[in-house]
C-alpha cells in the first residue's frame, strides 16, 4: 500500500514548477556563494594617523603598522578632530595619534604615550584592532630598546619569552573549513524542515486530505509515506554538498562519509518529523510557515554555526540541549576537521536518536484521521 | 436491493460541537442495494451525519454500524468496505488521471495488474482514453466528476458515500452521472447520497430530510408526496423546511 | 476613499483572525533581541585549557597561575605526554594546550630565550585567533612581572580609547541587524503571501472587479502589516533601550524616519514577489528561505562586509537591508546626523522607487 503513496509524493514533488528547482538550485547557489562570504577574520582595519612628530621614528612607527598586514592607512590627519571626522564618516575605524614630542621623550625621558582610539560599534573588531596596534607599538619599543641597549655586562639581558602557535585540525585557520560542514547542516535543514511542514498543511488546505482520511490508510503508513520522500531528498542535497565542498573548495572529509550518512538519517527523520509536527497542528500554510520559520531561527542562531556554544550564558547553553541542530553541527565538524569515528561521537548519536524517535512519534500521533 | 441486508444502521446518532447540535439524535437503517438520498438545507447537518458514518468524525453520543462495523470503535474496518466522493471531488490535481486511479485502487489493495485492467476498461467506457494522461486541474468539472465518482467505486466497496456530487454542474451533465449511479447500483453497491437538488430525490429508492438536525421524514418519494399532498418533492421539501431555524 | 477604509478594514479581520501568527509575528522580534543580546557572542570565554608541563619549575607554575587566574580561562587537565593531545581535542575536551619544554626556567634566565608552544583547537578560527591572543597576553604580563627587576628603559605606552561601545558588546553590532532582518523578512513575506493568497483563492478577480484602482487594492494590503512593523520597531528599540542597554546615541526622529522608509522599500520587494510567483507556496519559499539566508550573511549583521570578494561585497549592496543597518548603526550607535546617512537614505529611496515601478508594471501586465 505505501508504494502507492510514495509514487504520488514523488510525482507530485516532481510536477511541481518551484519544487525541484529549489531543491537542486539553493544548495548550489548557497554552497557556492555563502562560505566566501562567513568570514569573521579583522583585516583591512581602517587606520587613520594623526602624527604630531614628524619625527624618524614616528615614521617608523607608522611604516611598522602599515607592514602588519592588518591595517590600511587610509589618511594622515593634522588633528584628531579631523581623524575623528573620518571614523564618523566611516573611512576609518582606528586612529593612532603621536604626541608633538614622541622622539624627544623617548629618547630624553625613555618613556612616553600615545593615544589609540578605536571605533568599537563592532565591538570584535575595535577590541582585536586595538589590540593589534597596541602590540605593534610594544614591539616597536622592543625593538628600538634592543638597537639601543647592548647587554652591557653578561646577565643584565632581558629575557623574553616566544611563542610558538600551532593551529591543530585547521592549520591556517581558514574560515571556510569551519563554515561549509555547519552550512551543509543549515541547507539540509531548511529544505528537510520547511518542505514536510507546509506538505500536510497544503493537502489540508486542498481538502485531499479528507479523501485519504477516509480510506483505510493508517496514520503510520501515510507518514511514512509523506516522510520517505523528504530523506531521499535530504539525502541527495548532502551527496551535492559534500560534491561541492571538495569541487569548489577542496574540502574533504578527514574521516569517513559514511559515519556522516548514517547520522544525517537520524537528523533528516528528526527535523522532517518536526516538519510534520507542525502541518498537523497548524490548519493554513501561513500558519505553518510562520512557526516553522520562527523555530528554524531560533534553532540556527543557538546552533554553534555563527558563534560558539561555549561563549553563550549558561541559560543559553541549556536550551541548546535540545537542539538538534546542535549535534549535527557538532558531527559534521568532527568528522569533516577532527576525523572523529561513530565511536566517538556516542553522546551526538544518542541525542539525535531520541530525537528522531520523539518527533516521529509525536508526528504519528498528533495526525488525527477522525476529528 | 435486498430488503433483508441493512448495511448502515444508525440509533440516536447526534453530534454536538460545544453547544451546537448538528446533529440531533437521528435513526434510520438503508439496505444492501439501495439508493437512499440524504436531503436537508444548507447547514441542516447532513455532511456532518454523513462524515460520522465514514468515520471522520466522532459521534457525541448514539451509535451507528456501517457494513456491519461500529462507526465509533472500528472506524478503521468501515473504512476497508466503503467508497466515498466529497463535495470538492478531491482527486489530486497534479496527478494525471491513471495516476489518481492507481492510487486510490491501490489504497484499497488492489493488484497492480487488476488495477491496469480494470484503467483501460474504465477509461473506454467513460470514453476517457485520450484524457488518461491528462492533469486533473485539465479537466472540465463534469469530467472531473464523473472521474471522481468512478475512483470511489473502482474497488467495489459494498457502499459508497457521495457529498454533493453534483454541485455547479449542468443538468445533461447530471443525468449522465446518475446514470453511473444506477449502473452501480445495479451491481449491488449501496449508495448513500447527499444533495439539496430535490429532483434528484426522485431518483432514489427512499429519501430521508434533515430539518436543524433530526431526520423530519424518511420514505420512498412517492409515499412522501402522498403523505405530504404535494406535486413534487420541492414542495414536500418546502413544506418541511419553512419550520427550520437553521440554514443560509 | 470609503472604499479604500472598507479595503483596510477587510485586511485587519483576515489578519486578526489567525492568532498564531499574529504572535509569532509580535514575538519572534522579542525573542530575537533576546538570543542575540545575551547568547550570540564571539566573545571567547569559558576556555578549558591543557598543560603539559615537563619542566615544573618556578616560572612554569608562575605561568600556569596566571593563565588559570584569567577570567576567561581555566586550566582543566595536566597532561602526561603530548600525544595525549591529539585525543583530547578529538573528543572535545580542551580548547587549547599548553606544552613546555623540559629546563624552562634555566634557559629562560641564562640564555634569555625560551619558548612556549601553544597548540589550539583550529577548527574555530574566530576562537583561535582570540585565544592565541589572550595567551599572549598572559605571556606579556608575567615576563613583565617575572623581569620587574630589570629595568625597562624603554617603554611606549598606548592609551586605548574605545569609542561609541567601550563594553565592547555583541548586542550594539547585532541590534541593527536583528531590526533590519525581521523588518524586511515579515514586510517582504507577509506582503507577497498575502497578494498571492487572493489570487491564488480567486478573490483577487473579484476586488479587481471594483471601482477601487489596483493601487488601493494593493496599499489597502500594505496597510496592517505596516502597523505591524511599526509595533515591531516599537518593540525593538524598548528591548534595546531597557533590556540590553544599547542606548539610541542620535536622533529618534530620524531613526524613525530611515525605518519608515525601509519598510516601504521592504513591502515593495513583497509585492515585487508576489507578481513573480504563481502560489503560495512558492511566495512563503521565495521570501522566506531565498532571502532569509543571504539576508543573514549578506547585509552585515553578523559578518562584515569588508572582509567580502569584491563580487560579493556588490552582490550584498544590492540587499536594501546592508544600507539600512548601516544607517542605524550610524545613527542608534555612533549618534551621527543626517548628513551621514544621506548616501543609504538615497539608496533606500532609490530602490524603493525602482522596486516599486517594475513591480506596479509587471502587476498592470498580469491583469491584460
Amino acid at each position: 500500500m505505501i508504494k502507492y503513496l510514495i509514487e504520488k509524493e514523488f510525482k507530485q514533488i516532481l510536477r511541481d514548477s518551484f519544487l525541484p528547482r529549489l531543491i537542486i538550485g539553493y544548495p548550489i547557489v548557497m554552497m557556492i556563494v555563502l562560505p566566501w562570504v562567513a568570514n569573521l577574520e579583522i583585516k583591512n582595519i581602517n587606520l587613520s594617523v594623526v602624527d604630531n612628530n614628524h619625527s624618524h621614528y614616528s615614521q617608523q612607527l607608522i611604516q611598522k603598522a602599515v607592514s602588519s598586514g592588518y591595517f590600511r592607512l587610509t589618511g594622515v590627519s593634522s588633528s584628531y578632530n579631523e581623524a575623528m571626522r573620518n571614523i564618523e564618516s566611516g573611512d576609518a575605524d582606528i586612529i593612532m595619534e603621536i604626541p608633538a614630542n614622541f622622539e624627544q621623550d623617548l629618547i630624553k625621558q625613555g618613556n612616553t604615550k600615545l593615544l589609540i582610539s578605536a571605533n568599537t560599534v563592532n565591538g570584535t573588531k575595535g577590541g582585536l584592532g586595538s589590540s593589534y596596534l597596541s602590540s605593534i607599538v610594544m614591539d616597536f619599543s622592543a625593538d628600538i630598546k634592543d638597537k639601543w641597549v647592548q647587554p652591557v655586562k653578561a646577565g643584565a639581558i632581558t629575557p623574553s619569552i616566544k611563542l610558538v602557535t600551532q593551529n591543530r585540525f585547521n592549520p591556517h585557520l581558514d574560515y571556510k573549513v569551519f563554515m561549509v560542514p555547519a552550512l551543509m547542516v543549515i541547507l539540509l535543514t531548511v529544505l528537510c524542515g520547511f518542505l514536510p511542514a507546509l506538505n500536510i498543511v497544503g493537502e489540508k488546505e486542498k481538502g485531499t486530505i479528507e479523501q485519504i482520511n477516509v480510506t483505510p490508510v493508517s496514520k503510520f503508513t501515510f507518514i511514512l509515506a509523506k516522510l520517505i520522500p523528504y530523506w531521499i531528498i535530504g539525502f541527495l542535497v548532502l551527496t551535492i554538498c559534500f560534491g561541492l565542498a571538495a569541487l569548489v573548495y577542496g574540502i574533504l572529509p578527514t574521516g569517513h562519509l559514511i559515519t556522516i550518512y548514517l547520522l544525517a538519517i537520524l537528523y533528516v527523520l528528526t527535523i522532517s518529523g518536526f516538519g510534520l509536527v507542525i502541518s498537523n497542528n497548524s490548519d493554513t500554510m501561513q500558519q505553518a510557515m510562520f512557526v516553522m520559520f520562527f523555530f528554524m531561527m531560533v534553532l540556527i542562531l543557538l546552533s554553534g554555526l555563527f558563534t560558539p556554544i561555549n561563549s553563550m550564558p549558561h541559560w543559553a547553553q541549556n536550551i541548546t540541549i535540545f537542539n538538534p541542530l546542535k549535534y549535527f553541527i557538532q558531527v559534521m565538524r568532527l568528522v569533516y576537521m577532527k576525523g572523529s569515528s561513530i565511536m566517538e561521537l556516542g553522546t551526538q548519536v544518542f541525542a539525535l536518536s531520541l530525537f528522531a524517535i520523539f518527533f516521529n512519534s509525536w508526528a504519528i500521533i498528533s495526525y488525527r484521521k477522525k476529528s | 436491493m435486498n430488503e433483508n441486508n441493512i448495511v448502515i444502521e444508525t440509533k440516536d446518532l447526534t453530534k454536538r460541537f460545544g453547544h451546537f447540535t448538528a446533529v440531533d439524535h437521528i435513526t434510520f437503517n438503508v439496505c444492501e442495494g439501495e439508493i437512499f438520498g440524504f436531503l436537508g438545507a444548507n447547514g441542516a447537518g447532513k455532511t456532518t451525519a454523513m462524515k460520522m458514518l465514514c468515520g471522520l468524525s466522532k459521534p457525541t453520543s448514539g451509535s451507528g454500524k456501517v457494513a456491519g462495523f461500529d462507526i465509533g470503535k472500528q472506524s478503521e474496518q468501515v473504512k476497508k468496505n466503503i467508497g466515498y466522493m466529497s463535495q470538492k471531488f478531491s482527486l489530486y490535481e497534479d496527478l494525471k488521471v491513471w495516476e489518481n486511479i492507481r492510487l486510490f485502487a491501490g489504497i484499497y489493495g488492489m493488484k497492480d495488474k487488476d488495477i491496469a485492467v480494470k484503467t483501460d476498461e474504465l477509461l473506454s467506457r467513460l470514453g476517457f482514453e485520450s484524457e488518461r494522461n491528462t492533469l486533473v486541474a485539465s479537466l472540465p468539472l463534469g469530467w472531473k466528476q464523473k472521474l471522481s465518482f468512478s475512483v470511489s467505486i473502482f474497488h467495489e466497496p459494498k457502499i459508497v458515500f457521495l457529498d454533493e456530487p453534483t454541485g455547479g454542474v449542468d443538468p445533461a451533465t447530471r443525468r449522465q452521472f446518475w446514470e453511473l449511479i444506477y449502473q452501480a447500483a445495479d451491481r449491488g453497491i449501496t449508495v448513500f447520497v447527499t444533495t439539496h437538488y430535490m429532483d434528484e430525490a426522485e431518483y432514489c429508492n427512499r429519501v430521508s430530510i434533515m430539518v436543524d438536525g433530526e431526520i423530519e421524514a424518511l420514505d420512498s418519494p412517492a409515499n412522501l408526496k402522498k403523505q405530504f399532498g404535494a406535486h413534487g418533492m420541492e414542495d414536500v421539501f418546502y413544506k418541511l423546511a419553512r419550520k427550520a431555524k437553521r440554514g443560509e | 476613499m470609503k472604499q479604500f477604509l472598507s479595503f483596510i478594514r477587510k485586511e485587519f479581520y483576515h489578519i486578526s483572525r489567525d492568532k498564531r501568527t499574529i504572535l509569532i509575528l509580535l514575538g519572534m522580534p522579542i525573542v530575537q533581541i533576546i538570543i542575540f543580546g545575551f547568547a550570540i557572542t564571539t566573545e571567547v570565554k569559558d576556555v578549558r585549557v591543557a598543560v603539559f608541563d615537563p619542566s615544573k619549575d618556578e616560572v612554569t607554575q608562575k605561568i600556569i597561575d596566571k593563565l588559570d587566574a584569567n577570567e576567561y580561562m581555566n586550566v582543566v587537565s595536566v597532561i602526561d605526554q603530548p600525544e595525549d593531545i591529539e585525543s583530547i581535542f578529538r573528543k572535545g575536551k580542551a580548547d587549547i594546550a599548553i606544552i613546555f619544554n623540559q629546563h624552562f626556567s634555566e634557559n629562560y634566565l641564562h640564555t634569555g630565550d625560551a619558548s612556549v608552544q601553544l597548540i589550539t583547537d583550529g577548527t574555530d578560527p574566530n576562537t583561535a585567533s582570540i585565544l592565541t591572543g589572550y595567551v599572549t597576553n598572559v605571556l606579556n604580563a608575567a615576563q613583565q612581572e617575572i623581569s620587574g627587576q630589570y629595568k625597562t628603559p624603554l617603554s611606549i605606552t598606548p592609551e586605548v580609547k574605545l569609542l561609541y561601545n567601550p563594553g565592547m558588546k555583541g548586542a550594539y553590532n547585532f541590534v541593527p541587524g536583528v531590526m533590519g532582518l525581521i523588518l524586511m523578512l515579515i514586510c517582504a513575506m507577509m506582503t507577497s503571501i498575502s497578494i498571492v493568497r487572493e489570487k491564488e483563492t480567486g478573490t483577487m478577480e473579484i476586488l479587481l472587479v471594483s471601482p477601487v484602482k489596483p493601487i488601493y487594492i494593493i496599499v489597502a494590503k500594505a496597510v496592517p502589516y505596516f502597523a505591524l512593523s511599526c509595533i515591531n520597531i516599537t518593540t525593538i528599540l524598548l528591548l534595546s533601550v531597557f533590556v540590553l542597554g544599547v542606548p539610541i546615541a542620535g536622533s529618534l526622529t530620524l531613526l524613525v524616519g530611515v525605518s519608515l522608509l525601509f519598510i516601504f522599500v521592504s513591502l515593495v520587494l513583497g509585492l515585487l514577489i508576489s507578481t513573480i510567483v504563481k502560489t503560495q507556496v512558492a511566495a512563503m519559499l521565495a521570501s522566506g528561505m531565498v532571502l532569509l539566508l543571504p539576508v543573514m550573511f549578506f547585509s552585515g549583521m553578523i559578518y562584515p562586509t569588508e572582509n567580502m570578494p569584491f563580487i560579493l561585497q556588490r552582490i550584498s549592496d544590492i540587499i536594501p537591508a546592508k544600507w539600512y543597518i548601516a544607517a542605524v548603526k550610524k545613527i542608534m550607535i555612533e549618534g551621527l546626523e543626517v548628513t551621514f546617512v544621506l548616501k543609504e537614505i538615497g539608496i533606500l529611496t532609490l530602490m524603493g522607487f525602482t522596486l516599486l515601478v517594475i513591480s506596479l508594471k509587471k502587476f498592470n501586465d498580469r491583469l491584460e
